[in-house]
């Protein structure tokens, strides 16, 4: 029998994703490319609602966009075909999140001359929390029919985020969603957190959130 | 699913301190999971046991252990600190929400038991 030395570790199993994620923030802070992770549940409306903003953003900025699924393409043929602007699709082979890692290697995929990439991550509350993508800032999509208790289900979501966008505002009485009520959860779990209500469908408040996404890529280039 | 991705960065972690002590095998690893870490113990193992043998030359028949660490709360209004996973948000004390998440969160690699040094 061989004998078992032990090596005392005490390492964080997260730390190896966060340095992963700090290194990228680096290098795009370097190439002065802004990188906004997206998340949401699945049909929140994060591909409609990317459709409206870029072509919002476009007229001013460079976008690159990428679409994380656990499989198909549809969402990238939509983008472009929605936008004309360029976007590639991620397969995360049935993991239920991007982690740092996988979004340098999409990032590789995209020529950085632009001056915002868009990462769609795989839609769910709950996984893409809690890995930090080396994005510049995160932000989410909470649709009405979602209800608005879900900042309490989901406190770490809302936490990671200093965007949330409450979507389909159009249905508000039939979901009896209240948008003081979520504002208040949402503020409970993060006080940072700049709260857009918008409608992707007719694209109320939409110009709003196209300019907080303005104001942030100026502030990251400084 | 989540548990996979965690597996993988563990065993990247564990392989590479293996290679730095130029050990021949490594026979177990200790893990430390924090309560709300959102780690779930019984998936990690399912997914540990095909991923040692699969994804490292050093990790084959590797064991796996896990020890949980109870997550614990601390309320600033009246400076008490109580279990996360019973209570919540809200302080069993005084009500308040002002309280804050004092251990965990986190899930660490103890130690592992390595062989040929």
């Amino acid at each position: 029998m061989q004998e078992v030395k032990v090596i005392e570790i005490k390492k964080s199993i997260f730390n190896a994703n966060e340095i992963d994620a700090d290194n990228l923030r680096k290098e795009l802070k370097e190439k002065k490319v802004f990188l906004l992770n997206l998340m949401s549940s699945p049909g929140a409306g994060k591909t409609t609602t990317l459709i409206k903003l870029i072509n919002n953003l476009k007229k001013d900025l460079k976008i690159a966009v990428m679409e994380a699924d656990i499989d198909s393409d549809v969402d990238a043929i939509k983008i472009f075909e929605g936008t004309g602007v360029k976007a590639i699709q991620l397969h995360t082979g049935g993991m239920c999140h991007l982690d740092a890692e996988m979004t340098k290697q999409g990032l590789d995929n995209l020529e950085l001359d632009v001056d915002l990439v868009i990462l769609e991550n795989v839609g769910n509350l709950v996984c893409p929390a809690e890995f930090d993508t080396g994005a510049c800032k995160n932000m989410m999509i909470l649709s009405v029919p979602e209800g608005d208790d879900k900042p309490l289900k989901y406190p770490l979501m809302f936490q990671v985020c200093d965007i949330v966008a409450i979507n389909k505002i159009d249905c508000m009485e039939m979901f009896d969603f209240d948008l003081d009520r979520v504002k208040g959860y949402i503020k409970q779990r993060n006080e940072r957190a700049e709260i857009y209500p918008i409608c992707a469908k007719d694209g109320r408040g939409i110009d709003e959130l196209a300019n907080k996404i303005r104001r942030e890529i100026k502030e990251w280039r400084k | 699913m989540h548990e996979l991705g965690i597996v993988f960065s563990i065993i990247k972690q564990v392989d590479g301190i293996a290679k730095k002590n130029n050990a021949s095998s490594v026979k177990e690893v200790t893990l430390e999971i924090g309560e709300v870490s959102g780690i779930v113990p019984k998936y990690l193992t399912d997914c540990w046991k095909w991923a040692v043998d699969n994804r490292s030359e050093y990790m084959k028949g590797c064991e796996l252990k896990i020890i949980p660490i109870k997550a614990k709360s601390f309320c600033e209004s009246c400076e008490q600190s109580y279990d996360t996973v019973t209570y919540g948000k809200i302080c069993p004390y005084c009500k308040s929400e002002k309280t804050y998440l004092l251990v965990g969160k986190d899930a660490t690699i103890k130690n592992i038991g390595v062989t040929g040094i």
